[in-house]
């Protein structure tokens, strides 16, 4: 933060009270959140899915059996319960519970970046066009209603189509589809903040544009935000997964469980654990994300639940 | 509402356009060379050179843009790579298989959205409102690919009740009832995120009517429930479900691709897959564009019938 702007705005308060001010605001806003989150059992049960499988993802060098590309030719396509592979081995004998952890950490890291590459841009859109409005409106709201004419999915795999198949091609492809939901989000409460008193004041202050912009809209359109990237990292994780699993995504050898599962596919009659487990784990994902998400939903505007 | 009308069919043209430069710079975005990627690696100098030269592949862009856009609006759709094929009779012959598994697909997801939507919100915070909507939320949140491998794995490999893979068994192409039985597993697969999604819509709708003061009127009336509900208040509440449908239609013809891998269902989404991996550019661009198209379109059609069903919106 710089002093002088600080100053320069804090006149009204002494610089002290100002950052107490603010303190009280960021703690009144998120403790009755989280205590309102803590109620819903539902989202705590998302909530603990999503740190369980984050955490494997992150400890999977340490917490994975083997290595998730180790072949064993001996013993291939042995069923769940195969002592010393808990959820048994693919065609290749490669053991499945370690490229299922495997997969989770490529899985849920393309989920998250994709949804932060989409929201970093989608945020800065929408600010941009609800904020200067005109001709910036027009022009970035016209774009993205183009984007919009086309159904995701199909968006997803032109833009693969273009920059060809591969994992980070189809992380950017749907990055790029969701940006216009974020942005779409952003100005319209931009557009309903920008005539409210305390932007007024702003200007009234000779605040710079970037400064309104991004110190006293951004933090308000923050929490509308935050739920629908919540909500929007499961829909990311089974979008990339499906990406590979139509073979447009990561491609073999890679433990990724759209990939897993096209390939569990041809053994379904032997081995069907091969295409089901790998299935579950984005399904779980994918549910966890939405429970989490609707209760932080609920949680920040309570009156909503009504 | 004429003017809305108006409004919503010039708006088209904008659209449309934004849909074919975005096809259109599908191939050009690529990287590589258009010319060698449409004759393949062993192509000589001359035969690329002479390939630039007839698709004026070496003249502007936008003057390329607009020769494409005029062949596409003549019907030339150029051809295919891989199947040395015209793309335009292609695409529209594998767009029939689509459609018919989207169609079943929405019908399907509409009856079981709007039963269990009522039900839910007629009996709201009942046992059979949290299941329905619980099952709604599993619905919603399983992936296509999966739960078709589900479907496949209990009722065509455990049950043998129904067929895995293909629109018709060998030999019997043509069969309706072939077609019926092998459309089941499919489009109950595509049809399941649309029904959870229709499902919610039609209950908060309804959860909305039922306490509007006309229905409280016919209550005092001593109307019985079912005609409360039947006959006044799904009518309304049917309105805004009838845009999700509409918007579940374009969503299914695109997702059907999911489904369409998962059973070997010869559909548009299949033939754009495979195109893609065997860099077939006009192929791709063909079916890209008519399923875009066709979801514009379907997307107008949506909003010109909400209109007709609530006048309100056009004036707003």
């Amino acid at each position: 933060m710089e002093p002088e702007r600080e100053q320069a705005t804090g006149k009204v308060l002494p610089r002290g009270r100002a950052w107490s001010e603010r303190e009280e605001k960021t703690e009144g806003m998120w403790c009755p959140v989280l205590r309102r989150l803590w109620k819903d059992k539902f989202a705590v049960l998302g909530a603990g899915i999503i740190v369980v499988i984050i955490g494997l993802a992150v400890l999977a060098p340490v917490v994975s059996p083997y290595d998730p590309n180790q072949v064993d030719l001996l013993n291939r396509l042995k069923p769940p319960g195969t002592e010393g592979h808990l959820l048994g081995t693919d065609q290749l004998g490669r053991d499945v519970l370690s490229r299922l952890i495997w997969g989770g950490r490529v899985s849920v890291a393309v989920g998250v970046f994709a949804v932060l590459i989409a929201m970093f841009f989608g945020v800065f859109l929408g600010l941009i066009a609800g904020y200067f409005g005109g001709a910036f409106d027009i022009v970035i709201m016209r774009v993205i209603d183009v984007l919009m004419a086309f159904p995701y999915v199909l968006l997803a795999i032109a833009i693969i189509a273009a920059f060809g198949p591969g994992l980070v091609n189809a992380m950017i492809a749907i990055s790029i589809i969701g940006i216009p939901y974020y942005a779409r989000i952003v100005r319209g409460s931009v557009l309903s903040l920008r005539e409210k008193e305390f932007i007024q004041a702003q200007h009234a202050l000779g605040s710079s544009n970037w400064r309104i912009m991004f110190r006293h809209l951004l933090p308000n359109v923050f929490s509308s935000v935050i739920v629908a990237a919540t909500l929007d990292v499961g829909w990311m994780i089974m979008a990339a997964a499906g990406m590979s699993f139509l073979g447009l995504g990561a491609q073999p050898p890679t433990a990724e469980w759209g990939v897993m599962l096209s390939n569990g596919r041809q053994f379904i009659r032997v081995a069907p654990h091969l295409s089901l487990l790998p299935g579950l784990a984005i399904f779980l994902v994918v549910l966890a994300f939405n429970l989490l998400g609707d209760g932080l939903r609920d949680a920040l505007d309570p009156h909503l639940k009504e | 509402m004429f003017r809305y009308i108006v409004k919503r069919l010039l708006w088209l043209i904008p659209v449309l356009l934004g849909v074919t430069v975005l096809v259109f710079s599908i191939m050009h975005l690529s990287p590589g060379d258009p010319a060698k990627i449409l004759l393949g690696p062993k192509a000589t100098q001359e035969a690329l050179e002479q390939l630039r030269e007839e698709l004026g592949l070496n003249r502007p862009l936008y003057i390329q843009y607009f020769t494409w856009l005029g062949n596409i609006l003549t019907g030339d759709w150029g051809r295919s790579l891989q199947l040395k094929r015209e793309v335009l009779p292609l695409v529209l012959d594998r767009f029939k298989a689509t459609a018919i598994l989207t169609m079943t697909s929405i019908i399907i997801a509409t009856v079981i959205g709007v039963i269990s939507g009522t039900v839910s919100a007629t009996k709201q915070y009942s046992w059979l409102d949290r299941l329905g909507m619980l099952i709604s939320l599993v619905g919603f949140c399983l992936p296509v690919f999966w739960l078709g491998i589900l479907l496949q794995l209990f009722f065509g490999l455990k049950l043998e009740w129904l067929p895995m893979t293909g629109m018709y068994s060998p030999g019997s192409e043509g069969n309706f009832t072939d077609l019926l039985l092998h459309l089941i597993l499919p489009s109950l697969t595509l049809a399941a995120g649309a029904a959870a999604v229709i499902a919610r819509m039609t209950r908060s709708s309804m959860l909305e009517v039922i306490r509007k003061d006309y229905i409280r009127t016919a209550k005092a009336k001593g109307l019985s429930q079912s005609v409360i509900i039947y006959r006044h208040a799904l009518k309304n509440a049917l309105i805004p479900v009838v845009t999700v449908v509409g918007m579940q239609v374009g969503f299914l013809l695109a997702g059907a691709v999911l489904a369409e891998m998962v059973f070997s269902w010869p559909g548009i989404g299949l033939l754009m897959v495979n195109g893609i991996l065997a860099r077939d550019f006009p192929l791709v661009q063909g079916s890209i564009l008519l399923v875009a198209t066709s979801y514009v379109f379907v997307n107008l059609l949506v909003d010109l019938l909400y209109v007709l069903l609530d006048p309100q919106i056009a004036y707003d």
